[in-house]
């Protein structure tokens, strides 16, 4: 059976969602192709009603968008963002991000519960970015989202997964898909939260500020794709201590 | 003629009684740029958090033989931070009366310029102009005159800016926070306010009359405009007028205090320096130079990694073009720094200061292509 990331019904078969903040449009075309990504983010704020270098027409088509509320600083702010994303013809899908904290940007949990319910309600395919707090993740599982998208560490700072226990409890409580955003800065860490078992990686700033922008996202879904398939081969387990080949209880007859 | 007490609010000014002026005034009194040393300079870049004492070795002259390595720490900050976007706006001033007497300025009200205010009628004319250059982003500016540009006045002129941007920034004279409410309702949602210089006897001897002259009612501006609903404010210090590294730490002190105050305030820096103008130059004024400039905007960065910093008209087109690529973020285009030079109908009024990079909108979003960068007109929705 092919493997597939199921969002508000959507399939996908990829598990890399790339960001598109933070480098020139003209290279994200590059960027989706190698990184084989179906979806990809948009801050709705940098995109424009006509005029000079619309963000959207850079985007590859068959590319589902997932706008973003970035700029957002409570649920209904959030809401107004997200209603006019849907005006601009930008699709169903909606990542929360209310932030009111600009140093940083870390997300306020309990505003996002909030908007989550207003926005699923609407028929908003919504997916939250939060800070990986179990009942927190539950209240937005019942408010309607469709997946949760805990931070690794804060947006931009390539910090790597500062919260991985705290994401793996997500993971082990949570039906929904756990995609993983904010803080991923290298390949083998987006591996390791796929073998975790983390349904995708969502990375922008990584990829942004590499050398080679479209390499960047190439290993990206690379070690996305060696992550997911260590995942669902089961890894070994891990111990604390070796597992001598010749035991001591060997001696043992009955 | 009595002076006024520079330290004593006016009839009407609304006294917040915010402690972050103390805060700023007695950090910056204790901070003696030269007595940091060099040891003090590479571990100020080598921390991967910058301290307040770690600004202050950065702003010092010891890291004046490291500036290579702050620029690389810098730029490095500001790649994380914001890519490569740069952002562009520009100013439109739409009055240049003033009731203040800034020594170096060349609105002085004591000065014999040409002095102009543009009716609805003009500022449409020059918003049109302006939008069909392609940028989304405005600041409006007035010389300070309650009497010639009111609220009232400014607010219709922020309404007229929402038909054509969607971003205001306000850079007039300090009010009160319900008038920073009703300028907010009416579109504005960024307010800059320059202390100039936070050194308050050297502020008292450049800023002879007016209500400019109250240095603690100036200091708590940008406070009063978070309280009004605006969502970011701007700082900076003029540098040349004093001591420039301790104006630069009081200013970057000042920004990091407010964010620490109010967490969802976007912050953000200026870095202009003196400029001839009307205004001969006061006798104390100091010479920054390009590398000192540039020092200061790195040291704000390194300091305030996510606040943007714009980078003046007043220098050249050589150093702008640097200086976004290695620290700041925002740069202004097809700037004109008198009253409606923008579209052809308007009145003309004089400049406030000489611009040094006459470029127009087109040329320099050509220019920070050129530069591996990426022009960006809007980051924002009023919402």
């Amino acid at each position: 059976m092919e493997d597939k990331l199921i969002l508000g019904g959507r399939e996908f078969t990829s598990r890399f969602i790339l960001g598109s903040g933070k480098y020139s449009l003209d290279l994200i075309k590059a960027a989706v192709e190698n990184a084989g990504a179906q979806i990809i983010t948009l801050a709705l704020r940098r995109a424009n009603n006509g005029g000079a270098a619309n963000i959207l027409d850079y985007i590859p088509e068959g590319v589902t968008l997932l706008p973003n509320t970035s700029g957002a600083r409570n649920a209904e702010e959030a809401v107004r963002i997200a209603r006019l994303s849907r005006e601009l013809g930008c699709g169903d899908f909606v990542k929360i991000e209310v932030i009111r904290d600009s140093k940083y940007l870390l997300p306020d949990n309990y505003e996002t519960v909030k908007a989550t319910e207003i926005l699923a309600k609407e028929g908003f395919i919504v997916l939250p970015y939060m800070y990986p707090d179990l009942n927190i993740a539950r209240d937005l599982a019942n408010a309607g989202a469709s997946a949760v998208m805990p931070l690794a560490a804060p947006i931009g700072s390539n910090r790597g997964l500062c919260t991985r226990d705290f994401i793996k409890i997500l993971i082990d409580e949570i039906d929904l898909p756990v995609i993983v955003d904010a803080g991923i800065g290298k390949p083998s860490q987006a591996c390791e939260v796929m073998e975790m078992g983390a349904a995708a990686v969502m990375a922008n700033t990584a990829i942004a500020t590499a050398g080679n922008i479209p390499e960047m996202a190439s290993a990206f879904r690379l070690a996305i794709e060696a992550g997911r398939k260590a995942f669902l081969s089961g890894t070994g387990k891990v111990r604390e201590t070796a597992s001598a080949s010749s035991p001591l209880t060997g001696f043992l007859h009955d | 003629m009595s002076m006024i007490n520079h330290l004593e609010y006016m009839d009407g000014m609304e006294n917040i009684g915010s402690d972050i002026q103390d805060k700023v005034i007695s950090q910056m009194k204790s901070y003696i740029p030269e007595s940091y040393s060099a040891e003090d300079v590479t571990s100020a870049i080598e921390s991967p958090i910058c301290t307040e004492e770690d600004f202050k070795a950065l702003l010092s002259p010891a890291a004046e033989p490291f500036l290579e390595d702050i620029a690389q720490k810098a730029m490095r900050e500001r790649n994380k931070h914001f890519g490569n976007s740069v952002y562009m706006f520009t100013p439109l001033y739409i009055s240049n009366y003033c009731e203040n007497q800034c020594v170096y300025c060349g609105f002085n009200c004591k000065n014999t310029i040409r002095r102009a205010k543009l009716n609805a009628e003009e500022i449409e004319q020059e918003m049109k102009a302006i939008a069909e250059t392609g940028l989304q982003e405005i600041l409006i500016l007035t010389g300070e005159s309650r009497k010639y540009s009111d609220i009232k006045y400014i607010g219709e002129a922020c309404k007229t800016a929402r038909k054509y941007f969607r971003v205001i920034g306000l850079e007039v004279y300090p009010v009160n926070t319900d008038e920073y409410r009703y300028l907010h309702e009416c579109g504005a949602d960024f307010v800059t306010v320059f202390q100039e210089t936070y050194d308050s006897d050297s502020y008292a001897q450049l800023h002879l009359g007016g209500h400019k002259r109250v240095f603690p009612y100036r200091f708590n501006a940008q406070e009063r405009a978070l309280i009004g609903g605006m969502r970011g404010v701007g700082f900076a210090s003029l540098s040349g007028l004093s001591d420039f590294r301790k104006d630069a730490f009081a200013a970057g002190l000042h920004a990091h205090l407010i964010q620490k105050k109010y967490p969802h305030a976007e912050i953000a820096m200026s870095c202009p320096r003196l400029r001839p103008s009307k205004s001969p130059l006061p006798v104390n004024t100091v010479n920054v130079t390009e590398r000192q400039l540039l020092q200061i905007i790195c040291a704000y960065r390194i300091f305030l990694p996510y606040a943007s910093i714009t980078i003046s008209t007043r220098e050249c087109e050589r150093f702008r073009n640097n200086a976004v690529k290695i620290a700041a973020t925002k740069i202004s285009a097809g700037v004109n720094v008198g009253i409606g030079e923008h579209s052809d109908s308007a009145d003309k009024g004089d400049e406030q200061f000489e611009i040094s990079d006459p470029r127009s909108v087109t040329q320099v979003y050509s220019a920070v292509e050129e530069l591996g960068m990426q022009p960006v007109m809007q980051e924002y929705i009023y919402v």
